[in-house]
């Protein structure tokens, strides 16, 4: 019984890898480029929520609307001002070392803001859960809730990539920018949206991840946010269906290392399992090989 | 003499010139404690910025890791260091624990380089931070004694080492090692410094440095003319990882309790060094080391400067970026500054 409800956890902590994920692989999909600062839009996300409950007294629904909102137009701001720029430079370690900084100058921010010490945040959830077998195995709301949700955020994205213009348009720029162009998609918009999604989404990653783990400090995002890239990678990034699969083994793979072999050693096992894909399958389960051409 | 030449000589002049300086300082004493204290971490924070200028600058590959190799340097040689004390005299035992940490910090340096090194930009990036991660954590955990019998080794607790009571714990998980003896002086900081410097700027300018730049510059290109691609990343990741072991040597040897914190080994410690060698000139070795000193010891002698130094230095990252990179700014630059021939310029061009 117990296995069952760390399989579950895992389950949970890996769907919330897996809608970080999804922003992750999108912009990387389209903008190839790695947003390093996405993890900490998920602290900006978690600290506007628990300024605005607070304000509200307790009512965090609004905070999570005010949250989606700002998040994402810290992200079309992010992109326009930093990394737009950048974009045709001569070398692609100028965007990475712009997005650490962005990731960085979050992180400061919220430190002058809010002070190092770590907030205690209230669940936005209030559901107790569920209980079977006569309360032998117990899954807790936050869990169900976060499973739904991006089971939800998976569906509703597939149908907006593959029904919508929009969608289309991404995945045309996706594949080849130059020729998007040429069919008349704005390429600069479409990447722009994207960003604004990813934001979006993590701005909701962040309200279940502090739900689950009800801890806030500056450096909230950053640990979760280099996982779900892991996760993104292992699912192979630029695949919204990989990125969720590769999100959940993740959750379940840390969940149980943690459980059966060492907590402290955890992170460590997560890491290993990067090396050893990018080694095995470099591009990851779902990703597709892309020939370089000179 | 040649042009490189002189260059190379100057960045010695530099780091000689200083050194005497701050002696003369020292001996006319017009130094305060305080800013004693900071000398030898000054000399360790130049040598690693040399170390991932190396990486960052010349292979054109981002590590965001290189705190990690720090941390195996300053591990190994203080372990040794602590299990050696009192067997071996001061010198030969300090000059062992640098080939030690050398040696440790080169070895995972080309472990790691083998799966990286086949993968490029981004996900290098994450690998190497990953890598960082890992060693922390697993340093946190590991635990070694010594007693009577031999070494003892787990992973667990120090109560699961099993020792007499008459063990001596060296490396203690978390707490890591304690009492490592204090043999970092400001000169020999800053002869490793020269010894760092004396490597990188040959190497750059050998005809293996100039295979690691065309790599840089067009990995195709390079590999077309037969420059073997992969050996020749191996052998500038290998040679970085190793002066980031004796930055570590070092710092394990100028600090009292050791510990695999993030405060030193952490991401934001990488991302700080990543800082020196932004601003002081991606591929420009002397810049490296200039901006590691300023950047040093600025925030440490101007207070309060110290609560928004990691902000200013993270807009000063982004704007340096948008500034040297952009497309867009480099056009308009050229337009307006066309005919200054300004050092930046120069230096692009030949880029």
């Amino acid at each position: 019984m117990s296995f069952l409800t760390y399989l579950i956890n895992g389950l949970s902590l890996g769907s919330i890898y897996a809608i970080i994920a999804l922003g992750y692989t999108m912009v990387y999909g389209i903008a190839k480029m790695l947003n390093f600062a996405h993890g900490d839009f998920i602290m900006v996300g978690c600290y506007i929520i628990f300024s605005v409950s607070a304000a509200m007294s307790g009512n965090s629904v609004v905070g999570i609307i005010v949250a989606i909102i700002l998040c994402t137009l810290l992200g079309v701001t992010t992109e326009f001002v930093a990394y737009r720029p950048l974009r045709g430079a001569a070398s692609p370690l100028a965007v990475l070392i712009t997005a650490i900084g962005v990731s960085y100058l979050l992180e400061n921010i919220a430190l002058l803001i809010y002070g190092a010490d770590i907030k205690s945040f209230s669940s936005v959830i209030s559901w107790e859960g569920l209980s079977f077998a006569d309360g032998q195995l117990k899954i807790q709301g936050v869990t169900i809730i976060t499973i739904l949700v991006s089971v939800v955020i998976l569906i509703a994205l597939q149908l907006f990539i593959n029904k919508t213009k929009q969608g289309q348009a991404m995945l045309a720029a996706s594949e080849d920018k130059g020729a998007a162009t040429l069919m008349g998609i704005n390429v600069n918009r479409t990447i722009a949206l994207t960003f604004a999604i990813g934001s979006a989404l993590a701005a909701i990653a962040g309200a279940l991840l502090c739900s689950a783990y009800p801890s806030l400090s500056p450096y909230t995002g950053a640990m979760p946010g280099i996982k779900a890239f892991v996760a993104a990678v292992l699912g192979g990034i630029g695949s919204i269906p990989g990125a969720m699969i590769g999100g959940l083994v993740l959750g379940i793979v840390e969940i149980l290392s943690k459980t059966y072999i060492s907590s402290q050693l955890s992170d460590a096992i997560v890491f290993g399992i990067l090396v050893v894909v990018l080694l095995v399958k470099p591009t990851g389960i779902l990703g597709k090989v892309i020939q370089e051409k000179v | 003499m040649n042009k490189t030449t002189k260059s190379n000589l100057i960045t010695y002049g530099i780091v000689i010139g200083a050194y005497i300086i701050v002696e003369i300082l020292m001996l006319t004493g017009n130094l305060s404690s305080h800013l004693k204290g900071l000398l030898v971490p000054m000399t360790y924070y130049a040598v690693i910025a040399v170390a991932l200028n190396l990486c960052v600058g010349i292979l054109g590959e981002l590590s965001i890791g290189h705190c990690g190799f720090m941390c195996i340097g300053a591990f190994s040689s203080a372990f040794f260091s602590r299990a050696t004390e009192n067997a071996i005299p001061t010198v030969p035992r300090f000059i062992l624990a640098f080939i030690i940490g050398i040696a440790f910090a080169a070895l995972f340096g080309f472990l790691i380089g083998i799966p990286v090194l086949r993968l490029k930009g981004d996900y290098l990036a994450i690998v190497t931070l990953a890598f960082g991660e890992i060693i922390k954590n697993v340093i946190n955990a590991l635990y070694i004694g010594i007693d009577g019998k031999g070494f003892h080794f787990t992973m667990k607790s120090s109560m699961d080492l099993g020792m007499e009571p008459d063990g001596d714990i060296i490396v203690n998980g978390a707490m890591g090692i304690t009492g490592t003896p204090h043999n970092s002086s400001f000169t020999v900081g800053i002869i490793v410094l020269l010894i760092a410097l004396f490597i990188v700027q040959n190497l750059v300018n050998s005809r293996d440095g100039r295979a690691i730049m065309a790599i840089r510059d067009n990995y195709i290109a390079a590999e077309s003319t037969g420059i073997n691609v992969t050996s020749y990343k191996m052998m500038a990741f290998t040679i970085s990882a190793a002066i980031a072991g004796a930055a570590g040597v070092l710092f394990s040897h100028n600090i009292t309790t050791l510990t695999a914190s993030s405060q030193y080994f952490g991401f934001n410690a990488s991302i700080m060094i990543l800082v020196y060698v932004v601003l002081g000139g991606i591929g420009n070795i002397r810049g490296s080391v200039i901006a590691a000193c300023i950047l040093y010891l600025l925030p440490e002698l101007l207070r309060g400067f110290n609560t928004y130094r990691m902000l200013i230095y993270s807009i000063v990252l982004i704007v340096m970026m948008i500034v040297n990179w952009s497309p867009k700014v480099i056009e308009w630059r050229k337009k307006t500054f066309g005919r200054i021939n300004l050092p930046w310029r120069r230096a692009k061009e030949v880029a």
